[in-house]
């Protein structure tokens, strides 16, 4: 299978299958991957394991079942970077049960049942996170704080974190501290700054180890645009309307808002921008549109995080806007050369 | 409500040989399978996917279902020579909102909490487009034996459906099985209460609509699975006739 760019210019490069594609993508996770491993423990290597295992399984299962060529589709890495981008979205402690269902599901219900790689009108990655969020919040919003700022006072072991995954470990709650997001969220009745001077999770030491792994997700995103495999419309609209929405209620409020640095530095800013909402089959198809697919989902994030119930939004802002992304197509399809005026709405598209 | 499934006279002459009235058969067969309510028309939907959370909320609102199904059944099969086109719709909706009402006092009086659960649903079983489709589609042109059956059928396709359902989400969502079975049952079924899963983390998503959801699409795909290995035998075997009766051609 070749990836060919959906719209004009159609050239096709040599080389430039889906399974390089895919494989690209997952070697761009590695400096996240590794800056994550390296402030939060193993629990990411384990769970990323975990997934990929079962992801092969499953889609080798599904595949079976629909009597389709395993050996083929299996080669295209797209389950396996479905299973890579779960497991740095979950929490490193997660249990192994729960990786294996989010994964699980996002290769069986979010992919195959729409018929496989191509065909998903959802992200599978995310389909899967929310479904855990939904089902599982506790385990899902435990996260390993900063080692200065932590009980344990050290990143945990291999051996806790693989104690924390399969089994229990009772002394987890040593390792886990609130995310800034989290914190921030349940701020209450304090004002920003007294929030950033008093609790634990904004202190200076966990914003910092949130801040490498959104820069070094920014790197790996960056070289996906460098090898032209993503172009940079959506994550940089993203991440501009998440900037200015934050930016506008920082001004409005900043007694009780958080600055817009704060927000593209902290959660999943930059591993949504560049990994998650850049996803080729369920994002929209042209430059235009892409723009406005990534405005949206920016907004949306800001909504969530701020007024929603979650600390984070990035998961539920991409499947909305997944939802969006073919109205969202209807009107910006682009000019076809020879024509004055380009194709708009439903009426033109289904012509 | 497809019309194949109406058993007007000039139907059942074609298919059977010997012309003594509706086949009995065919109707419990359409009921509960080949023309399930909830599996095949995808009527009654939003009861459905509302309550059956558990198992006993399935029974329960399936019986529910059923007894206004029968009896709307047969007060339309009674009165179908005597209402005219015009009004038949509001008769029928009169006729079955009274039998709901009557379930639904008696509910209120025996199963008080199972009432009190299951809610808006039981009201809503007037506005059930499958007891609706029944009545217009088979009661109103068919005498008050068959309808009768009929009636009974589709209720109890129906509430095997939402058993099937309600197991399916209790067990994932909770880990057990046939839980609070005394509110229907009374005392006795505490006792029934099966714990699948000892330690079981709840899967809120089961319990959750979308989990009805995914859990009747699975339901749908199984039924149209073994719907198709059927199609593949009985083609099997008439292909095997037909080589027959091909070679006997040749010959002549």
């Amino acid at each position: 299978m070749a990836l060919l760019r959906i719209t004009s210019p159609h050239t096709h490069r040599a080389g430039r299958r889906t399974s390089w594609v895919m494989q690209m993508v997952i070697l761009a996770t590695l400096p996240g991957l590794l800056v994550q491993t390296w402030l939060f423990g193993y629990g990411t290597l384990i769970n990323l394991f975990i997934a990929c295992a079962t992801a092969l399984i499953s889609e080798a299962f599904i595949l079976k079942l629909r009597r389709r060529p395993i050996g083929f589709f299996l080669a295209d890495y797209s389950a396996l970077l479905t299973a890579v981008l779960l497991a740095l979205a979950l929490p490193p402690t997660v249990p192994w049960w729960l990786t294996v269902t989010a994964v699980a599901f996002s290769v069986i219900f979010a992919k195959q049942v729409y018929g496989g790689l191509g065909n998903n009108p959802f992200n599978p990655a995310m389909v899967g996170y929310a479904i855990c969020l939904v089902s599982f919040p506790v385990p899902m919003t435990q996260w390993i704080g900063a080692s200065e700022l932590i009980q344990a006072g050290a990143t945990p072991t291999f051996s806790d974190s693989l104690a924390a995954i399969f089994g229990t470990l009772p002394t987890v709650d040593s390792y886990t501290m609130a995310t800034p997001l989290d914190a921030f969220k349940h701020k209450d009745g304090l004002m920003s700054s007294e929030a950033f001077s008093s609790i634990l999770g904004l202190q200076s030491a966990n914003l910092s180890s949130w801040m490498w792994v959104n820069v070094a997700y920014l790197l790996g995103g960056l070289a996906l645009i460098w090898l032209r495999i993503i172009t940079w419309h959506t994550p940089i609209s993203m991440l501009a309307a998440l900037a200015v929405m934050a930016g506008v209620f920082y001004a409005i409020d900043p007694s009780n808002a958080a600055t817009p640095v704060f927000h593209l530095t902290t959660g999943a800013a930059m591993l949504g921008a560049f990994f998650i909402a850049t996803d080729p089959v369920s994002s929209c198809t042209s430059n235009r549109g892409k723009l406005f697919y990534g405005a949206g989902i920016g907004i949306l994030i800001y909504v969530i995080r701020s007024w929603g119930g979650y600390p984070d939004g990035v998961a539920f802002a991409v499947l909305l806007m997944n939802f969006a992304a073919p109205l969202i197509d209807y009107y910006t399809q682009p000019r076809t050369y020879g024509h004055k005026k380009a194709k708009k709405g439903l009426a033109g598209g289904d012509k | 409500m497809s019309a194949e499934n109406t058993l007007s006279p000039e139907h059942t002459a074609e298919n059977t040989i010997v012309d003594t009235g509706p086949n009995y058969r065919e109707i419990l067969y359409n009921g509960i399978w080949k023309n399930n309510p909830a599996l095949v028309q995808l009527l009654g939907l939003c009861p459905l996917l509302a309550v059956t959370s558990t198992v006993v909320n399935a029974i329960g609102l399936g019986l529910a279902t059923t007894v206004v199904l029968l009896g709307s059944n047969i007060a339309v099969s009674l009165i179908r020579n005597y209402v005219s086109e015009a009004v038949r719709l509001p008769a029928f909706v009169m006729i079955i909102a009274s039998f709901t009402t009557c379930i639904e006092l008696i509910m209120q009086a025996y199963t008080y909490e199972l009432y009190q659960i299951l809610g808006i649903f039981i009201p809503l079983i007037v506005t059930n487009c499958a007891i609706l489709g029944r009545a217009d589609a088979f009661a109103s042109r068919n005498p008050v034996a068959p309808s009768a059956l009929d009636g009974l059928m589709m209720g109890i396709g129906f509430t095997m459906v939402l058993v099937l359902l309600g197991g399916m989400r209790e067990l994932i969502g909770q880990g057990t099985l046939f839980s609070d079975m005394q509110l229907l049952f009374g005392d006795m079924a505490i006792s029934w209460r099966l714990e699948v899963f000892s330690n079981y983390p709840n899967v809120l998503f089961a319990v959750l609509p979308p989990g009805a959801f995914i859990g009747l699409g699975l339901l749908i795909a199984i039924k149209n699975y073994l719907d198709e290995k059927e199609k593949a035998r009985i083609a099997k075997t008439k292909e095997g006739e037909e080589k027959v009766s091909r070679r006997v051609r040749v010959t002549d």
